[in-house]
């Protein structure tokens, strides 16, 4: 069985005329990078929120077919049971930090969770190593930068070890190399410790490039998934209205001129500019 | 900003500031306690200028004077009342009895004042946090304190950008009359209003996420213990409670007045 | 026109956020202030319209000094839209959420309702007229918290971060819409530190660091010096990454159009088949 399989979502919010989330079927397998992507309100949000119980536990609401997460249902789970396999990051740093030191932040779903202190110590400890916000330990949130608060909730969902990190849009208020250092403390997660990582984005040019599970969601449908280097250089994706990275845009221009390039759609400047150093000097 | 700056807690290490808060906490309620017992200016003199050594060794002599400055008008006013009251009460005539009670009025209120500014600003937010945490106090009324202390600063900054925004909007506040004023707020109170609704909810969405409610019982990262200042403060307040009642039992306190041969 | 002469600005807890900016915005210009959070961005343009005023220095606004005017009638030429939408909405329906400014300002009641009209026509928010601004999307939140600024239709606008959160359509219509205010001749000033964006745009673009400006000029030269963006904390385009790794073919390297490095491209290809 897959690590998530959702089978038939259809989810609508109380008192909402239509559903945000519309016949959704999806499997994820473990160790997966997972990229979601699609314009304002196309439910990817709330797609998230069923990752671990919000939805339906939070927001009520109804709730059709099936959803099983690390092996749980999550209508029989509570959102508290749910927190030990899946993390859940938000898109604003502010609010979901709320101890007056990093640290007691970090230790607060282990606090929550009875872990006795000593255990407690040491995994808070490694976790804010591993995001590298160890130095500033005993600041209070509101003395650190943006970056830095969205490392601290990215720390304290770690310390609960979980099989599987959830983020939404977790750089939409961070400069560009604030967020470019968070999704490579993300890919690093992923591929050092096999943490399977869903990430929901709009901004690919940044992030396509370290996944090769890409899902596109419009009007609470999926409506593309699979191969980002296919799903990206289908012109049908850019009328949805997703943001292709600038790099793939490029290179189907040139190819739609005749240039000779490599058959693979590059995803970052990088592998654009390695095929045309190839392609313009061969000859 | 000058309102929100003095509740951002700075973290300043003395050893005052790490004695255990309860620990200062039950000195205060000592020095509460005895200044209630006592009537006389000597015995409140004597308290007035034992929290100073505290204050000192803990260097928030500058903060200290601010409160105590702050509570000067106060101060003044409650000595005012007694005089004047006790000049009605005594037959329409200033004794320098009068004057003296008065005073040590004034100076129990000042004690007060001191006494619990020195736990104030020696105590951080999450020591205190962690105090009634580990205090029989329900985890929840623990966790909204700090949280309450968390976001206060991040409020105020909301309300100085709202009022930006509508002020670019061409909002005069300071426009028309008293009822015109009150009025101008409202385009300030309903987005402050509504974004700490949205607020709350996302809180709310990210403590759920965390786990909140697992356990039955939590656990803590940080654990108060008693060192030997603690054990040191618990002995000079059991002194000075015991000093006091016996005292107020067995010595007639003399007065100023008496001594000076009025 | 908007002209700053050494301005420094500090705040009450005594942080120097500006440390002697000069810059100088003429009526029509379109200007992306860029730079890390913290560099006094805000900080810069609050005092446009008078928000914050400097320690030192002068700021003008069409000759006038903002320290001898109020905000009300400096903001009836610089209009200021918030980053968060949630900052400012406040009425019971869009249309009264548009009205306010207009009223604030003493326009006369025709010409409010010529103006309601007009904004929303402009934001395609008609159809929201009568509805409350609390239960629309975030989009067409922002986009109402804009028309009520761009109501009273005032020379210079500045939009504080608007692409944050928003999707690739919705920054493809900003552009277009700031594109529009240009051929009016409004000035646009833009706090962002959305490259992708900016890059789009290519306005003139302002870098500021530690409450200094540290290079002022086209986009196309500022977006494609790498030392000075990650002075910023900035990354390049990606456009301009792509050629910065092609230099060694001796193509240019200052290209952050995708149509300009198309063609560039092609022509390379081309001279070195001959």
């Amino acid at each position: 069985m897959a690590l998530i399989e959702i089978k038939n979502l259809t989810y609508t919010y109380p008192g909402a005329s239509k559903p945000s989330i519309n016949d959704v079927s999806l499997k994820v397998e473990k160790g997966e990078f997972v990229l979601i992507t699609g314009p304002s309100g196309c439910g990817k949000t709330t797609l998230c929120r069923c990752f671990n119980g919000l939805v339906p536990h939070f927001y009520q609401g109804e709730l059709k077919g099936e959803i099983s997460v690390a092996g749980l249902d999550t209508l029989k789970h509570h959102t508290y049971e749910m927190a030990k396999h899946v993390g859940l990051v938000f898109q604003n740093p502010e609010n979901q930090l709320f101890a007056l030191s990093i640290e007691k932040d970090v230790a607060f779903g282990l606090e929550n969770n009875g872990v006795d202190r000593v255990e407690m110590r040491r995994r808070v400890d490694e976790v804010l190593q591993q995001t590298g916000i160890y130095d500033i330990r005993e600041r209070s949130p509101h003395e650190i930068s943006g970056g830095q608060q969205q490392r601290v909730a990215i720390a304290a969902v770690l310390a609960m070890e979980p099989e599987i990190i959830v983020l939404d849009e977790p750089t939409s208020f961070l400069d560009p190399l604030s967020a470019q250092k968070i999704f490579e403390v993300i890919f690093k997660l992923n591929r050092e410790q096999g943490i399977t990582v869903i990430l929901v984005e709009h901004r690919l040019d940044l992030t396509a490039k370290y996944t090769n599970h890409l899902i596109v969601m419009d009007e609470g449908k999926i409506r593309f998934e699979g191969d980002p280097r296919q799903i990206l250089s289908n012109e049908e994706t850019r009328l949805i209205g997703v943001g292709i990275p600038k790099a793939t845009l490029l290179y189907q221009m040139l190819k739609k001129e005749g240039l000779n390039l490599n058959n693979a759609t590059p995803l970052s400047s990088e592998e654009l500019a390695d095929q045309l150093l190839e392609a313009l000097k061969v000859e | 900003m000058s309102v929100f700056d003095g509740l951002k807690f700075r973290k300043v290490y003395s050893p005052i500031h790490n004695l255990d808060p309860r620990m200062k906490f039950a000195y205060v309620i000592a020095i509460f306690v005895v200044a209630i017992i006592f009537y006389q200016v000597i015995p409140l003199l004597v308290l007035f200028f034992m929290q100073i050594p505290f204050v000192l060794l803990a260097r928030v002599q500058r903060q200290w004077l601010r409160s105590l400055r702050g509570a000067a008008f106060l101060a003044a006013f409650i000595f005012i009342i007694n005089v004047v009251t006790t000049y009605f009460t005594s037959g329409y005539t200033f004794t320098a009895i009068n004057i003296e009670n008065s005073t040590a009025m004034t100076l129990r209120f000042i004690v007060l004042v001191e006494s619990f500014s020195v736990f104030f600003l020696t105590t951080s937010p999450d020591h205190l946090g962690l105090a009634l945490e580990e205090s029989r106090v329900p985890y929840e009324f623990a966790f909204a304190f700090t949280t309450a202390v968390r976001f206060v600063p991040v409020l105020a900054e909301e309300a100085q950008t709202i009022m930006d925004a509508q002020k670019a909007r061409g909002l005069e506040l300071e426009k028309g009359g008293l009822l015109k004023r009150i009025r101008n707020y409202i385009p300030i109170l309903i987005p402050l209003i509504v974004s700490a609704i949205r607020r709350s909810l996302e809180l709310a969405e990210a403590m759920e996420s965390r786990a909140w409610g697992a356990a039955k019982k939590r656990t803590n990262l940080y654990s108060l213990k008693l060192h030997k200042g603690d054990f040191a403060l618990l002995a000079i307040t059991i002194g000075i409670l015991a000093l006091a009642v016996y005292a107020h039992f067995n010595v007639a306190v003399p007065t100023v007045s008496s001594l000076l041969g009025f | 026109m908007i002209v700053a002469e050494n301005v420094w600005f500090s705040y009450p807890s005594k942080v120097e956020a500006l440390k002697g900016v000069s810059l100088t915005i003429n009526d029509g210009e379109f200007v992306a202030i860029m730079g890390q959070n913290g560099a006094g961005k805000s900080t810069f343009v609050k005092h446009f319209n008078g928000l914050l005023k400097p320690s030192r220095g002068v700021v003008r606004v069409d000759g006038v000094e903002t320290t001898k005017s109020s905000v009300a009638a400096l903001a009836r030429n610089v209009g200021f839209v918030f980053q968060n939408p949630d900052h400012q909405l406040f009425s019971e329906t869009v249309e009264e959420e548009i009205a306010f400014a207009l009223k604030n300002f003493g326009f006369e009641k025709e010409v409010i309702e010529k103006r309601i009209e007009w904004a929303l026509n402009l934001l395609s928010l008609t159809q929201y007229r009568k509805t409350s601004p609390f239960l629309l999307s975030g989009g067409e939140r922002k986009r109402v918290a804009l028309a009520s600024v761009l109501a009273w239709d005032p020379q210079t606008l500045i939009l504080d971060e608007p692409t944050i959160g928003q999707d690739h359509e919705q920054k493809e219509k900003l552009r277009q819409f700031i594109m529009q205010l240009q051929t009016q001749k409004k000035t646009v000033v833009v706090v962002t530190h959305d490259v992708e964006f900016v890059a789009e745009c290519n306005p003139r673009v302002v870098l500021m660091k530690e409450g200094k400006i540290v290079a002022d000029g086209v986009g196309k030269e500022i977006l494609t010096d790498p030392p000075l963006l990650e002075l910023s904390s900035i990354v390049l385009p990606q456009i301009a990454q792509v050629f910065t790794k092609l230099s060694e073919l001796g193509l240019p390297k200052d290209v952050i159009d995708i149509y300009e490095a198309k063609n560039i491209i092609l022509k390379a290809k081309e001279s070195r088949h001959r």
